[in-house]
């Protein structure tokens, strides 16, 4: 086939080219990169979608969030929004890739190539993320814990693009974090990661959400470790407790980066902390963005 | 199939014929013939392609250059004027932040979006945001006191 390339400024022509056998392009910080490492070779016919002005903005809906799907990660970490309300996510864009990676990805990019390994996936998920995949002819919307089938596999169709990401709106007395265990502080992917969406009402947490990374074929929640922490003063033997049950909720695999066995050990460390900045935060007190680096309660 | 395109890079348009899958640093390069930027790794991990594209930096090496049209693209080349040294160029040279050089003009480019967004940065942010860019030489004593030697001073 002859390759192609067009630019798209609306969606109608995103979709007229897709529709006429074309791959979206944003960013290209994975899909390029990707063919590049020998992954998959670059489609021969490629719509940029990046110039879809109204795929680029953070809206706030009043408590909710509706982002984008072309929103960057600089945006992500630059929205006041982000930071105070959904303060994870902001934890996990700061540290995605390279000043350059974050400058031009886009968290639909991120959310689409399905890594088990991608930052912005846990606190999508455990915020209650709904994805909102568009046709030419239609759109639905589902939450984001089924968009993910496996490493690089999603339920969407060839001709279906995300267009937006919905955020609920937390709950009062809410905080949260996202961790990774790094090799180096930029240009990584997540050794092992962890997000906690935590709502602390009085002295007692009310709900809790926790989220693994890198420790399962997708991105994935651990029930036994948000068990058990709801219902808990959130005090040191109870982020304990839920550390440990998120590690053993884990099913990592073995690969370049890692062991099995190292993963799930690093596991325990990396949703401690991830659990104990999420409290400090949901208490009022200050934990930089981005948490990783905070090393907040070792 | 070969696309037209016009690229706009360091102040000029450059028409082009390339290949939809020609990277923003090959068309650069070899189409343009700005040498400058430089193919490292070819995947985006050690910024010697790093140029900036709308004046954020951008790995040319991973980014389609049909992509860039209609944006502006910065080189190392773009950020000196005439044969006149930057201040952070001259800084490289006074403080020993090149030894083989490879390196160099990535981490100019990095340096020069890093100083724009903040004028003056801490050492720790210097690190930072030259941390996509490797020196296979180690030397980054003397690049991170490069541009310390200027912060302050390009506001």
């Amino acid at each position: 086939m002859t390759r192609s390339f067009t630019s798209a400024a609306t969606l109608d022509e995103a979709f007229a080219a897709i529709g006429a056998g074309a791959r979206p392009v944003a960013g290209g910080t994975d899909l390029v990169v990707g063919a590049r490492q020998g992954k998959a070779p670059l489609p021969d016919a490629i719509v940029a979608i990046d110039r879809i002005e109204e795929l680029q903005e953070i809206d706030d809906t009043g408590g909710g969030l509706r982002v984008g799907a072309l929103v960057t990660h600089d945006a992500l970490v630059g929205s006041d929004a982000v930071r105070s309300r959904y303060t994870a996510l902001a934890d996990a864009s700061a540290i995605v890739g390279s000043h350059a990676t974050r400058a031009n990805g886009t968290i639909g990019g991120n959310v689409m190539n399905a890594s088990p390994a991608m930052d912005t996936g846990g606190p999508l998920l455990c915020f209650d993320a709904i994805v909102t995949l568009r046709t030419s002819s239609g759109e639905r919307s589902i939450p984001i814990g089924e968009l993910w089938t496996g490493p690089g596999a999603t339920t969407a169709g060839p001709g279906e693009l995300l267009v937006a990401i919905e955020l609920p709106g937390p709950a009062p007395g809410t905080g949260s974090a996202y961790v990774r265990l790094e090799y180096r502080r930029q240009m990584e992917i997540a050794v092992v990661g962890a997000t906690a969406v935590v709502t602390m009402d009085g002295g007692s947490v009310s709900d809790a959400r926790i989220a693994i990374t890198a420790l399962a074929p997708t991105i994935r929640r651990v029930e036994a470790a948000e068990q058990a922490l709801a219902g808990s003063d959130g005090g040191e033997g109870a982020v304990n407790h839920a550390a440990r049950a998120t590690a053993a909720g884990s099913a990592p695999i073995s690969d370049v980066r890692a062991s099995a066995d190292y993963r799930i050990a690093m596991a325990e460390v990396v949703a401690r902390r991830a659990i104990a900045a999420a409290i400090a935060r949901a208490r009022g007190g200050d934990v930089p963005v981005p948490a990783s680096d905070a090393l907040y309660g070792t | 199939m070969k696309t037209s395109a016009t690229l706009h890079v360091n102040g000029h348009d450059f028409p082009v014929e390339i290949d939809p899958h020609l990277s923003l640093l090959k068309a650069v390069r070899d189409e343009i013939g700005l040498t400058g930027a430089k193919e490292g790794c070819d995947d985006s991990e050690c910024g010697a392609c790093m140029m900036l594209l709308d004046g954020k930096p951008v790995n040319s090496c991973s980014y389609l250059a049909l992509q860039a049209e209609g944006r502006e693209v910065t080189t190392v080349e773009g950020i000196s004027e005439a044969d006149r040294l930057a201040p952070l160029q001259r800084a490289f040279l006074e403080e020993n932040g090149v030894q083989c050089g490879f390196c160099t003009p990535g981490m100019l480019v990095s340096a020069t979006a890093l100083l724009r967004s903040d004028p003056d940065p801490s050492e720790d942010d210097v690190r930072v945001a030259l941390s996509g860019n490797l020196c296979r030489c180690t030397g980054y004593g003397g690049i991170v006191r490069a541009v310390r030697s200027v912060a302050g001073a390009e506001g």
